[in-house]
């Protein structure tokens, strides 16, 4: 499975997106650059986190626009499997490719550190390698992460079965206390109603060695190279 | 001419900035200060005569994220 990884000037998690899809076997990585207009070639695309376009405006707006995302948008709308990671959520949101939108923290602070997330689903391609209720350990690191959409929005993800992973205390209890950022229902992920745009908040391309503390992010890629 | 536009958090958006203002405004002396909301105002140099329901759709789709934002469109000669 040939993975595209973005790039916009801003990005920085692009190489770490790479380097940690090389340590799957059977996983190849390139990177496309935001001016492309082409995925041909290629069997997933990540939309990796950073800053796009220096957060200017709000996180993603500008990005949205780039020419890249038409092509994003068709392979989305082909059934193309899409992961958007931290920025990569926002402008997924942004783009209208995800339901809501992503806010300034509830305590405004930039946070960078280890949360625990709960699998609320396994009906997708991204946690199918997963059990519901698995709790898993991954960094997060944004100032702008808190999840926010309307109710009817909020009841129709619950409904159809959408919230992929949810921030939760190491025991997978869900509470305000393990909400970081203040995210409606604690939502750290979400996927589309079709099931192949997957965008959270957390970093799981951080969480694939060992030696970086934990290997629970690996779970989402050998979902999807399953 | 000019427009200027105002984009300001839903109601329904919880707005931090906005109540961490108001605190810092409380702490500087203001006990009274009620609800305090951040947004934004861009302002656009524009040549003259330009279609307005364009800009409608640029403040629409680029300039605020309807999902959180509300915006007010303002031109002047």
């Amino acid at each position: 499975m040939k993975f595209a990884v973005l790039q916009f000037p801003g990005s920085n998690c692009d190489q770490d997106c790479i380097t940690a899809l090389h340590s799957f076997e059977g996983a190849d990585a390139g990177y496309v650059w935001h001016k492309d207009t082409s995925l041909s070639g290629y069997d997933a695309v990540i939309v990796p986190g950073g800053f796009s376009y220096g957060d200017y405006l709000r996180c993603g707006a500008i990005s949205q626009f780039s020419p890249i995302m038409g092509a994003v948008k068709e392979f989305a709308a082909n059934g193309g499997p899409v992961l958007g990671i931290c920025n990569g959520f926002q402008i997924l949101c942004e783009s209208g490719l995800l339901p809501g939108a992503l806010v300034r923290n509830r305590d405004l602070h930039f946070l960078c550190q280890d949360v625990h997330l709960r699998v609320e689903s396994t009906d997708s391609r991204f946690t199918k390698g997963s059990a519901v209720g698995a709790v898993l350990r991954v960094p997060i690191a944004h100032g702008e992460g808190c999840y926010f959409a309307d109710d009817a929005t909020l009841h129709d993800l619950q409904q159809n079965d959408q919230i992929l992973v949810r921030y939760c205390d190491e025991h997978g209890d869900i509470n305000q206390a393990s909400n970081p950022n203040g995210s409606c229902l604690n939502i750290a992920g979400i996927r589309n109603r079709e099931g192949n745009v997957f965008g959270l908040m957390p970093h799981p391309e951080r969480a694939c060695d060992a030696l970086l503390g934990s290997t629970d992010g690996r779970v989402i890629f050998d979902s999807l190279l399953a | 001419m000019k427009a200027v536009v105002t984009v300001m958090p839903k109601q329904s958006v919880l707005d931090p900035q906005g109540a961490a203002v108001a605190q810092a405004m409380q702490h500087h002396g203001l006990e009274a200060v009620g609800k305090v909301r951040v947004g934004k105002s861009i302002e656009i140099d524009l040549p003259a005569g330009v279609d307005e329901s364009k800009l409608h759709e640029l403040c629409r789709d680029l300039l605020s994220n309807p999902v959180i934002e509300d915006y007010s469109l303002e031109i002047a000669d």
